[in-house]
Parts: C-alpha cells; structure tokens; sequence
C-alpha cells in the first residue's frame, strides 16, 4: 500500500524508520519506508484477527438464532432478524469508528458524555416510552433508543480516566468518588425500573474497583459499611421493584413451584436447555422456542433458544467462544500502553463477562431472571451498538498499545 | 518522570491483579459449562420428557361402553352423542377469571368448579361439566378465542332408553373415583374414565367398559391444536345379553307401584332372573349424565333410600314363608310325618311365655299339609321345639339362606340364619330356647333378602334342585362379533327326599286353591305359593286402629307356577303393605299370568321361549 513517508520519530523528527515497542519484550514492529513506500502498512496494524472472528463468529449464532425463533409468525414486513442485521451493521460501523479512535480523546470527552447520558436518562424518566411498567426508551423515530445501555461507555470512559489519573489511593478516591460518579446513572437506571441494566452498570464500576485494588482495610471497611447497610438498602431496592420484578426473584428461589405462573420463564427455559441434550435438536427443532412456550426466546432467553438446538456441544462451543473473548480482552489489557488502556480493556470485559455469565446464569438456572441480555446474540438495536462500540474500543487499545521509540 | 513510574507501577500491579481476573473468568465459564453438562448430559433425559409433555397434549378418547339388552333382544343402555366441556389445566393462566367465566357460561356454582380446578395426577384435562345443551356449547364455541383451554367435546353419553325402569338391574355409570382407580378392578384406566357404578354395568364393567383411545396432539404455548400426532381408536366395550324379560320387568315395578318393596321373578329350571324389581327406584339416565352434588345429597339423604335395591340388599324377615324350609327340615329330620296331626288352639305355651296364633281360635286338628295351607303358627312352633335352632340353621342354610345367591348385582346382602353358635359369636349371648320359637315362624333374629326367598320357592318348584340365580346369558364380543353363551348355573341338588318335596309343593298348590293366599289362584294357571307377614313390631297394643304405616307388616308372597312345569317362580315383597295373602299375593298373580299369557303367544306363534341371541 502507498503511503508519503512523512512519519516522526519520538525526538519529532523525520526519519525513514522507526520502531514501535509494546510492553511485552518480543512486542515491537519496525517500518522503513523505501522511497514513498512502506514496507509494512500501518493501517491494519494490531487488528486482531483473532478477536474480529469471535466477534463475528457470535454475531453470526445470534443472528441464526434470532431467525430459528422469529421466523415462523413474527416479524410482519420487516422480520426480526432484519432488524437486528441492520443494528448489526450500524454496530459494525460504531465498531470500526471507535477502533480507529485514539481511545485517549475518547477519555478527555468522557465526562461531557456522561453527563450527556445523564441527561437522556432524565429524559427518559419524564418523557420516555413506556412498556411493560418500564419507561426505558427514547423514541426517535421508527426506532427507539435505550440511553441506559448507551451510558454504560461513558461512564467506563469517565472511571477509568478517573482511576488512570488518581494518584492517591486511599478508599476515599479509589472508592467514595467514583461511587458518587456512577450512583446517579445506577438509581436513575434502577428508577425506570431497570434491574438488569442497572446492575450491569454497577458492575463496571466494581470491574474497575477491582482491577485497581483497594487497600485492604479500606475495601474491607467499604464491604463491611455495605453489608450493614444492606437491610436498609434491600428495603428501598425492594420497594422501589415492580411487582413482575419481585416475582421473578421470589420465583428464582423455587421455579417449579407453580409452573404456570411465576417460576414460569425460569423452567420452560431450564427444559428449553435440558431437552437439548448432547447433540441438540437442530437448527428449527426447539420445540421449547418454537412453540413459544419459552418467551422472550430472542431477546434474554437467546441463549436458551441455541442451547435447545444445538445441545451441550454448541452450548460449549458458544460459551469457549465468550471465554476466548474474554481472555484476548484481558490480553490487550495487560498489554495496554497506559493504565487508562488497561482500565478500559478490563472494563469492556468485566461489563460483557457479567452480562454473559448473568444471562446464561438465568438461563440456566442459577441466577435470578433480572433481564439482562445476552450481548453480541440477544435482540436489541441498544445493547448490540453499544457493545460493539466497547469491543470497538477494547480494539483501540489494543492498537494503540506500542509507544514510539525512535 | 515519577508521573511515569507511578503508571508503571501501577500497571505492573495491574497485571497481576489480572492474572486473578482471568482465573476468575475461568473458573466463572467453568461452572456455566458444568451446570450446562449437569442440565443437557445428566438430566438431558428427564428435561426431554418434560419437554415433549410441553408440547403434546394427550387426549383421552372415551369408547363407547357395550349395549345391554334383554332376552328379547330389547335394547336396555346405549350411548346417545352429547356435549362435554373439558378445560386443559396446563393452558390456564388465571384461574378466577376463567372460573368466573365459566360460572356465568354453565351455571355451574363456584365452588363445585374450583374443586374441579384442583383435580390433579396425571390428567391435566378436566371434564367440568356433561350432557352439555346446545345452548350452552354454542355459548361456550362463541368464546373459543377468549378460552383457549375450554374445550367442548362430542362424546358418548350412557342412555337408558326404557327410561327409570330397571334402574337397580341396569345401574348407572359415572366418573371412576380416586378411590376406585386405586382398586385392581380399576387398573388400566384414566382419571375422568367412564365406568359403571351400580348394577350390571357395575358388575360387568370390565366388559361394558371398552378400551379408551388416545389422540395425540401438539399444541403452542396458548393450548391451541396445531397438528395431530397420532390417534388411537376406542374400542368399543361387548355388548351383553341378560336373562331380564323387559315387558314382566316393567309390569313388576308397575305392580310395585309407587309403594316400596320388590318383586322378583326366576327361571326355576335354570335359574335366569326374568325381573328383579325394586321399590323406590331412581332414573338412571339422571345418574349417569351426573347430578350436582346436591342433587345427589338429595338421593343419599332420602328416607325412602331410593338407591337401596331391595330385591338383594333389603332384609326382611321371612315370615311364614320361612315355613317352607321349616317344613321340608322337620320332614328331612323326621321330627314329623307327613301324616301327622297336632292340635292347634291358637297358643303354644312355652316355659313363661304364650306364643300366639295368627288366628286366635287355633286351626283345630293340622297336619303339615293345613298347617301349610292354613300358615298355621302353632303347628310350626311345635316344629322349632322339635327340631332345635341348628337344625333350622342348618335347613336354612342348605336353602341358601345367610349367604349370597351370587345373583351377578354387586353389594347383594347375606342375611341373618341364626345358630347357637352365630348368638354366642356376634352377640356374645347363649341362644334361648324360647328364641327357636320365634325363628320357628320367620320372626325373630332370621332375615332374608327377597331373592334368597326367590330361590328358596324356585328350588321347591324346581323339585329340590337350586340354581344360582343369574342376570346375564351371553355377550357379544365387539371386537370378534362371537357371541358367547354363558351356560346356566350349575344345578345344586339340595338332597331332599321327593316324597317329602312333592307333599310341600301340594300343600303350596292348596294355599293358592283354598288356603292363605287364595287370591293368588288364578284361571290361567295352577299356582303354587306361601304368604308370609313378617311383624315389624313385635306386639300391637290395639287391633281395632289403624297402625302408622312404619309399624305395619311386611307382605311376602312366595310362588311359581305352573304347578306341574314350573316355568317362573315369584317373590313378592311389599313393605308395610300389611297380609300377605292380600297384599302380596295379587301382584304374583298379575306377573305369573303376564307371563303365561307371553309364552303362550310366543307359542302360538311359533317361536321359541327364548330368542337366541342374534
């Protein structure tokens, strides 16, 4: 590829060649340009090909297993798994912008943005739409928006530019601060009412609190304070739930208790996944789903829909797919030029790490069913752009990764 | 710089922090794959079941039971189509308001309803209510859209279309119990099963009874059919041919009338039962379409006990007819010769006690011809002294009283032949001879039902040999079409001397012609026969007024005829009806010439006694 030798070294100088070092020893590409030409193209350099083919490999499933549910009946003019291909593409797009981003200017706008999603949540609260006793979107449109997912990346954006600039690290900075930082998006989130969401917000915060490390006494003194203020706090979260909400805790206690009301979603999903099997039942035999004795098959209980057709080995297959996610995600952070590369890295994978194992959990039967999607598979226009905007951003870092040494 | 260093340390500290974040994913993916082994590999099997039971909708398919019909080849129970409604428990998101619904839809009252929501067991659909009218189908088809889980079904409804006669003979049929799915009777049906509950159906359910189909379904989460999976046909039940003659049936609870009590007609030679009526009697059709339950309250609690067949479960005591065995037992036992006279002056002074006549001026000179003719008290009192309470037990019993007859009707009831030894067992009492007095005459501790009586007259016409008595004579095999005749019952020689035999049924020949029961003596036919007014209480305090009906005598009438060819032999019992030479006697006589006149005719015709079954 062509490119105009006009590249600086560290010094600011002009040169022919330069040396890109990472953190790792053997970490390091060197370009010479030969004339107007580069030996090497910078441009796709630390694209991991890797990462992209599980991103797509799971785009892929999700999509196959959106159509196997929705493609009987649903859909009207526009099918279900249009939509989602077209969310896909837009989240593509977010992707590759974000990617290509220095996720250093994306840092320096984190608070703006936060306070910009702040702000849609509180437009949410006074003039969203409302569905099923929750006011969680923004109509725009034909389409709605959900600003409780979209605010997830600013407010990773905002924690860890926070923690990356910190110096102090005593509990008051490492854990009061950004507490009050995330506490009005959590209640307003929580307020719509959101459990779900709400808690994967909460998690980022956590993810981060976690890699960072507390001193111990002031982290132990934090869990002690939240332990003693859990009656207090579990009487106003409880309060503050909607009845359906209740229900699907209380009925997570005991599933098979009645199984045509409340612990209703919790079996059907759990003989959805049982009745899979070894093998599956293949692409369109999920009796479960396909007679919808399952609901919400495409959107929170996707991953119930895949594990019926496709048995215990897709179901293995789908989650080594999110675990090799997880670890190249990791692999970038602990390779990350800076702690802020490192804090976001960290962050996307804590975020989508506690979104997958909760929702697979309650698949499974071994979480509450708190209506949390399945990221990269579960339907939604929100969740899908907004997660791969993260990965978008867990691909800048590593991009960005290597520091100019001459 | 030492900005740098502080990132560089916290990095390096960073990274091992995330070498615990990555075990931790691990791990975390590790139980997920675990859980997924334990759901999918351990317990893939059970969800699987769980999973098909889903989607698939068993439905029961009800046969339709066999046809009963009468030895005329006279049609007793078939099936009529009719409507029932079914609501499937697995479909049913809110229970109140679809029972509210369906109040409003079936006038069936709330309560009834929610005990019928909370049936449970295998069956998730549940009949709510049968013999639907078509306004109520129609009503309930309207609303197919807004109950999707209340299902109306065409299916065979039990009719009897003689209508309330032989009611306790057929029965009726309903919904096997809880309880009774648990007997081995039972086994291999359905909760919901219909099966029969009183009579012949009852008795020979297992053959009426047929084998329920089953249609597999496969339906969405809403309960609505999408296809059919597989359907297994009913087969229908056999059908079965009794030894009831319907036209003497309906005569004999006609003669009945609206007075409790029960008349039953046999075969001597062979033991058929031609009618076997019982007195207040209940429509079977009601029974078996199923009666609210107060309705059926109603029945348990009336005084009459409409439900109580009184041919086989009604004990009464015997009376003077009880003077046929005590006659045959004095004769066998040689106590007394034929020839023999004793005086009778009306009372028989035992010990302390005077045991009175029924006629107060005593029958003079008797031998055991008039003491029979005449029912002469004293005579037999005389008997019961000679012979002792075992021997008159042990006549008793030769005549099949104090057991069953093993008449095919289930809950036949045994009867009372007392011993010394029964005293000492059930009432823990040495046996007074003063007691034999009373046993003596049919009072006292004996009871009998009215078909042990039946076969008692049947056995003497029949010249001492006895037949069990029976109700059905072949069967029809639906799915082979052969007809199998049942063989009549065994004849049982009861081993009484036919000298002895013929000097009784003379002597029963002359009740008839000048004695007791002379009107019963009819120009048809010879008639044979005993009267018998068993007391209810013991003593009247006054003659002259008239007793309340609850305290009146039984009548019994016990006969066959012809005298020289026994072809029927009746027993009649009236309740509280009084004399049975007045009471009882006439409706023998009604039925034997009823009889004679039908046999007649169907000689005349040419055809035989008995149409054979197809």
């Amino acid at each position: 590829m062509r490119r105009r030798g006009s590249a600086r070294n560290a010094r600011g100088q002009f040169c022919d060649a330069y040396l890109l070092k990472g953190r790792d020893t053997n970490d390091e590409r060197r370009y010479t340009f030969q004339g107007n030409y580069v030996t090497r193209s910078r441009r796709f350099d630390g694209v991991d090909w890797g990462l992209l083919g599980v991103i797509l490999s799971l785009l892929v499933i999700g999509i196959v297993t959106i159509y196997s549910v929705t493609s009987n009946g649903q859909g009207g003019t526009f099918p279900i798994f249009a939509k989602q291909a077209v969310w896909m593409g837009v989240g593509a797009l977010a992707f590759v912008i974000i990617a290509s981003m220095d996720y250093h200017k994306l840092a320096r706008l984190s608070y703006i943005l936060y306070g910009l999603g702040l702000l849609l949540l509180v437009i949410v609260m006074f003039s969203g739409k409302s569905s099923r006793g929750a006011q969680r979107w923004i109509a725009l449109g034909p389409v709605a928006i959900q600003p409780s997912e979209f605010i997830k990346i600013p407010l990773l954006l905002m924690l860890a530019s926070y923690y990356a600039t910190q110096t102090r690290s005593g509990w008051l900075y490492r854990v009061i601060v950004p507490g009050l930082l995330a506490l009005p998006g959590f209640f307003l989130i929580l307020n719509q009412p959101d459990l779900g969401s709400s808690l994967s917000f909460l998690a980022i915060y956590i993810t981060l609190l976690l890699a960072v490390g507390v001193k111990s006494k002031a982290f132990g003194l934090v869990l002690l304070s939240a332990l003693m203020m859990f009656p207090f706090a579990w009487g106003g979260l409880w309060g503050s739930l909607h009845d359906y909400q209740k229900e699907r805790i209380i009925s997570f206690v005991d599933p098979a208790y009645d199984p045509g009301g409340k612990g209703y979603q919790g079996l059907q999903s759990r003989i959805a996944v049982g009745s899979g099997e070894f093998m599956g039942k293949g692409l369109y035999g999920g009796t479960q789903t396909q007679f919808k004795f399952l609901p919400e098959g495409h959107t929170d209980f996707v991953f119930a829909v895949f594990a019926e057709e496709w048995g215990f080995l897709g179901a293995v297959v789908l989650i080594m797919l999110f675990l090799t996610l997880f670890l190249l995600g990791l692999d970038i952070a602990s390779k990350a030029k800076d702690m802020l590369g490192a804090l976001l890295a960290v962050g996307v994978v804590g975020m989508m790490a506690f979104n997958v194992v909760v929702n697979i959990g309650m698949t499974v039967g071994l979480a509450p069913i708190v209506g949390i999607p399945l990221p990269l598979l579960s339907y939604g226009g929100s969740a899908t752009i907004m997660t791969m905007a993260a990965l978008g951003l867990l691909l800048s870092v590593k991009r960005r990764r290597m520091t100019l040494i001459q | 710089m030492s900005d740098r260093k502080l990132q560089e340390n916290g990095l390096a500290e960073l990274q091992q922090r995330l070498v615990l974040l990555k075990i931790g994913v691990l791990v975390v993916i590790g139980l997920l794959a675990l859980r997924l082994w334990q759901l999918q590999v351990r317990d893939g099997p059970y969800y699987r079941e769980l999973a098909q039971n889903n989607r698939t909708r068993s439905i029961l398919l009800h046969p339709a039971r066999g046809l009963i019909f009468d030895r005329d080849g006279k049609l007793l129970a078939n099936n009529v189509p009719s409507f029932n409604v079914y609501v499937e428990l697995n479909d049913v998101n809110d229970r109140e308001v679809l029972i509210q619904k369906l109040v409003k839809y079936l006038g069936i009252e709330e309560s009834e309803l929610s005990k019928k929501f909370r049936a449970r067991g295998t069956l998730t659909r549940v009949k709510l209510k049968g013999g639907l009218t078509l306004r109520e189908a129609a009503l309930i088809e309207s609303h197919r859209l807004d109950l999707p889980e209340v299902v109306v079904h065409p299916e065979f409804q039990r009719n009897n279309p003689q209508g309330p006669y032989a009611a306790h003979v057929i029965g009726y049929v309903g919904e096997v119990s809880e309880q009774q799915l648990s007997q081995e009777y039972f086994q291999g049906l359905h909760p919901g099963s219909i099966v029969g509950q009183y009579g012949v159906e009852r008795k020979y359910d297992q053959l009426l009874r047929g084998q329920a189909g089953r249609k597999l379904i496969e339906v969405d989460a809403l309960g609505h059919e999408k296809r059919t999976i597989s359907v297994e046909k009913p087969q229908a039940g056999h059908d079965l041919y009794l030894t009831l003659d319907f036209d003497l049936q309906q005569l004999a609870e006609n003669l009945l009338g609206e007075e409790a009590g029960a008349i039953i007609a046999l075969d001597p030679k062979t033991g058929d039962t031609l009618a076997i009526a019982s007195r207040p009697s209940f429509d079977p059709n009601a029974l078996s379409r199923g009666l609210s339950s107060k309705k059926w309250q109603n029945i348990l609690q009336d005084k009459r006990h409409p439900l109580t067949n009184r041919a086989i479960q009604g004990l009464y005591p015997p009376g003077s007819t009880f003077k046929i065995i005590m006659a045959a037992a004095a004769l066998e036992t040689n106590e007394v010769k034929m020839s023999e006279t004793i005086q009778c002056h009306g009372r028989f002074r035992f010990g302390r006690r005077t045991f009175r006549d029924w006629k107060a001026s005593g029958h003079g000179t008797v031998n055991l011809h008039k003491a029979l003719t005449q029912s002469c008290d004293v005579y037999f009192y005389k008997m019961g002294h000679r012979l002792g309470i075992d021997a008159i037990a042990t006549y008793a019993s030769l005549f099949g009283l104090g057991k069953k007859t093993g008449i095919d009707l289930p809950s036949e009831q045994r009867g009372i032949v007392p011993s010394t030894e029964w005293k000492q067992q059930f009432r823990g009492e040495p046996w007074y001879p003063g007691e034999t007095i009373s046993v003596a005459i049919g009072q006292g501790y004996v009871t009998v039902t009215p078909i042990q009586m039946a076969q008692v007259i049947a056995t003497i016409g029949n010249n001492g040999v006895a037949h069990q008595p029976r109700l059905v004579r072949g069967v029809r095999r639906r799915n082979t079409g052969k007809v199998e005749t049942w063989p009549m019952a065994k004849a049982v020689p009861l081993g009484l001397n036919p000298v002895f035999v013929e000097g009784i049924q003379r002597a029963l020949a002359s009740v008839v012609s000048e004695g007791t029961a002379r009107r019963a003596n009819s120009p048809l036919v010879t008639i044979a026969g005993k009267t018998g007014t068993s007391q209810v209480v013991a003593l009247r305090a006054d003659k002259k007024k008239e007793t309340p009906k609850q305290f009146r005598d039984h009548a019994w009438f016990v006969s066959y005829a012809p005298f020289d060819n026994p072809q029927i032999a009746v027993a009649v019992l009236a309740e509280h009806a009084g004399h049975g030479g007045s009471a009882a006697a006439p409706l023998a006589r009604k039925l034997i010439e009823a009889f004679i006149k039908k046999t007649s005719e169907k000689t005349r015709l040419g055809q035989k006694r008995e149409r054979p079954i197809l």
